[in-house]
């Protein structure tokens, strides 16, 4: 018994581990440092995305809204950066410093999330149903902000957000990892993460014990929007680019790592560092196909397959939930 | 000639459920064209055989004979083709469909294209729903039937397959009277048909109508039988039941009074759907510490939905207005009903009560985190010591505070929903059916429980179907009919026969 519930609870490090012993046997290029970094700093903006997506489906609902709130999060960022807002008819302009600019792109995914929230909660739009109009809505807004050309040459401040190095770890890594403390503490250490549980594990119950449901999911959507503006910071910020179709099918690979990471996709169950583990395994099977010289059209029959596997074992290891 | 009597005969059923006995050593017989009802507790393993005996569960030790026959049903669809069929308490069509498509559900009669031949099944439908006297198209959706009808389509999807043997279980206990009538005439006719009915209810008066003979089953074991059921009397079926008398279950301490502590004026809540119609009408009624107010009501009678509106659950359709400690609060959330220091233990504690995937720490300090909170960050100890504290109080049978809630029987679930309330300290609290599915004596320690709660100066509010358990523990009664409060009785004046004529007004 102690021996099979170590190996089901440990199985994704173990898959990881595993995963890595293979690849670095078949790759003499996988296991140095370079590519550990590089694999880092590529998973560092789904990590990010990935924490908000963990929250949301741990209370039972989905955000299908993150890839395209992230492009317009780092349109917006990119662009107040660049040229300001500038109304020449009122003979106003603002001009923007590179945390200004941040903060704008932060502001920007914080109100769309703060928008999903309001009309899950006050109008009882399906979570699946209102990420999704979300998903066009932001799309087409970063369209209309970029006229649909990228917006590039944004400074050597901002590019230090996606391409620097601070004490020997690329800043990408140090944002996503602080990102990834906090949100281990706050799932298991406070009331609000303890209420995303509840509402998630049984939102009757938590109902009539209280908890304020509407408010928790509002936050728990807006944390997800802010994560996705982070990761459009840090993405436009590493391309010195923003993309009008940037973060394009980013909440697939969102909810790959959340899913296998262990979180139930009904609700209340799953961890932040299982989400991290997912990435991980993502992150380091891509790399290792890179490097193997596989075709992408491979990879991604690869990657879909290797969901199905992380599901079916979850399915095995908890038999009785819907 | 004994032989010939009876369709369906369990030998030495055994079933157990990781280790847990459920039935030991079962054997009953199921005689031909006759309401053969089984009595018993919660937990007497009733459902467990009706589920063998349908083949829901094809894994048991024992022999079922049908006919004579040993026979084994790998599912309840084979159980069906070979003429079982069961009726469950929780109704399973679906709401989308017509009654048509649900009757012929997994057997569809197709046309020699291969096309649904919707002639032929609609007519066919149209003449079961005529033997169960339901007077609506077989193309009606579902949805739009009330529960007895449900019941009535159920009973229907039976007769298709020609079922000799017909389970039904608790089939009243969700439908109106009239619709009782209708339900015993069907049972009267299948029962010319030499259909044979296993029948489960609670509601001993409706036993006596139709029961042809009773089996009594207690703790997992066969304990008698009465052959003819015109012979037997109330009190032969509680004894078989319990084995012992009722009356010695209840234990409530008659205490001197408090000061009123829970006032409730004028309270309606219309239905959300037609504002003239009401769910709770023009109720009023107080609490005093100390005090416990048993409401009893039948099925629909309103009794739930006045606990939810006082709980701030409809706050933005209800009228009326709520004193606590005389001072008039608006409530107009749930957490506002527990800021004014009340709880609410639901009817049904595995959807409304408990997070089931939380070890039962998480949901004992649910709803009152912030007293295992420092700093900010929820303390570990503090949380445990609290589960651990309720766990002795109330002797929760659980390995440990950890455990995860779902893995306790009903009855220990139900105390961890009442710890859960306990820890928020509250002043007054409701308990809606509190030992509704738990066994006897996790029931009287809950009955313990609300004297000591009563004792400590909470107003207690029970809401209870069970007439002997409400008359035993409560101090005074009102009685709800139609929405209503429709009597109001103390204990001394309380009678089955006046709360009953009050209940049915």
């Amino acid at each position: 018994m102690n021996i099979k519930t170590t190996l089901i609870r440990f199985q994704s490090i173990i898959a990881l581990l595993v995963l890595c012993i293979v690849l670095s046997f078949m790759s003499d290029k996988f296991l140095t440092p370079e590519n550990g970094w590089n694999i880092m700093r590529q998973i560092s903006v789904n990590v990010c995305i990935s924490i908000g997506m963990t929250l949301v489906i741990l209370t039972r609902g989905i955000d299908l809204s993150v890839g395209s709130i992230l492009a317009l999060s780092g349109a917006v960022a990119a662009g107040l950066l660049k040229y300001g807002i500038d109304v020449p008819s009122l003979n106003l302009f603002i001009g923007f410093t590179v945390f200004g600019a941040i903060l704008g792109g932060l502001f920007v995914g914080g109100g769309l999330g703060v928008f999903n929230g309001w009309m899950i909660t006050k109008f009882k739009v399906p979570p699946f149903v209102a990420t999704l109009a979300m998903l066009t809505i932001a799309r087409g807004a970063t369209m209309l902000w970029t006229g649909g050309f990228p917006i590039t040459g944004l400074g050597a401040h901002f590019a230090f957000i996606g391409t620097g190095w601070f004490l020997g770890i690329p800043m990408p890594v140090w944002i996503t990892a602080i990102l990834v403390v906090i949100a281990v503490i706050v799932t298991n250490k406070t009331k609000f993460g303890r209420y995303i549980y509840a509402i998630g594990g049984n939102e009757s119950a938590a109902r009539l014990s209280g908890l304020p449901i509407n408010k928790i999911k509002i936050w728990v959507y807006t944390i997800a929007g802010i994560l996705a503006a982070v990761g459009g910071i840090i993405l436009t910020s590493r391309l010195d680019s923003a993309q009008p179709n940037a973060g394009f099918s980013y909440e697939l690979d969102s909810i790959a790592a959340v899913v296998i990471g262990g979180t139930s996709l009904s609700g209340g169950r799953g961890s932040i560092l299982g989400t991290v583990q997912g990435a991980l395994i993502i992150g380091v099977l891509n790399s290792g196909l890179v490097l193997l010289n596989v075709s992408p059209f491979w990879q991604q029959i690869i990657k879909g397959f290797v969901i199905l596997l992380a599901v079916i074992l979850d399915r095995i290891n908890h038999p009785n939930e819907e | 000639m004994e032989e010939d009597n009876i369709i369906l005969q369990a030998v030495n059923i055994t079933k157990k459920f990781a280790g847990v006995t459920a039935l030991d050593n079962v054997s009953i017989n199921v005689h031909k064209g006759k309401v053969n009802v089984i009595v018993g507790e919660n937990g007497a393993g009733k459902s467990t055989l009706m589920k063998i005996l349908s083949g829901v569960y094809p894994e048991y030790d024992g022999t079922l004979l049908l006919q004579g026959e040993p026979v084994n049903f790998s599912n309840p669809k084979d159980a069906m083709s070979k003429g079982i069929a069961i009726i469950h308490q929780e109704l399973n069509l679906i709401p989308y469909l017509s009654i048509s498509a649900n009757i012929f559900l997994g057997r569809e009669i197709v046309d020699p294209l291969g096309l649904l031949d919707f002639k032929k099944m609609n007519a066919i439908t149209k003449r079961l729903l005529e033997r169960v006297e339901c007077n609506v198209p077989a193309t009606t959706l579902v949805s739009s039937l009330r529960v007895g009808q449900q019941q009535q389509v159920e009973i229907a999807k039976a007769l298709l397959e020609d079922a000799k043997v017909v389970i039904m279980d608790e089939p009243t206990s969700a439908i109106t009277d009239a619709e009782v009538e209708v339900l015993f005439r069907i049972i009267a006719s299948l029962k010319k048909q030499q259909v044979s009915i296993v029948y489960i209810s609670h509601k001993l008066d409706e036993l006596f109508l139709i029961a042809d003979r009773f089996v009594g089953l207690r703790d997992g074991k066969m304990v008698g039988t009465i052959e003819n059921a015109e012979q037997g009397t109330k009190d032969d079926l509680i004894r078989l039941m319990v084995g012992r008398d009722i009356t010695n279950l209840y234990i409530k301490d008659t205490l001197p009074l408090g000061d009123e502590i829970f006032k409730v004026e004028n309270v309606s809540l219309p239905k959300p759907s037609n504002a003239s119609q009401f769910l709770v009408n023009n109720v009023s009624f107080s609490l005093r510490k100390g005090e416990v107010l048993g409401v009893f009501g039948l099925m629909g009678a309103g009794r739930t939905e006045l606990l939810e509106t006082l709980f701030g659950l409809h706050s933005e359709r209800m009228s009326g207005s709520i004193f606590i400690d005389g001072r008039k609060v608006d409530i107009r959330s749930v957490k506002d009903a527990v800021a004014n220091g009340m709880g609410l233990v639901p009817e049904d504690r595995k959807k409304d009560g408990l997070v089931l995937s939380m070890p039962i720490y998480k949901n004992v300090s649910m709803a009152s985190l912030d007293q295992v909170i420092d700093n900010g960050f929820l303390n570990n100890r503090a949380e445990n010591g609290l589960a651990k504290q309720y766990i002795a109080d109330l002797k929760i049978k659980t390995p440990s505070q950890n455990e995860r809630s779902k893995n306790l029987s009903g009855g220990n679930q139900q105390k961890v929903v009442l710890s859960k309330w306990l820890a928020t300290t509250p002043k007054i609290l409701f308990l809606d059916e509190p030992t509704r599915g738990i066994d006897v004596n996790a029931k009287n320690e809950i009955y313990h429980w609300i004297n000591t709660l009563a004792k400590r100066g909470l107003g207690v509010l029970v809401v209870s179907s069970e007439l002997p358990e409400i008359m035993a523990i409560c101090d005074r009664i009102i009685v709800m009919g139609k929405s209503r409060i429709t009597g109001e009785f103390t204990k001394n004046e309380a009678t089955e026969d006046i709360i009953m004529n009050a209940a049915i007004l």
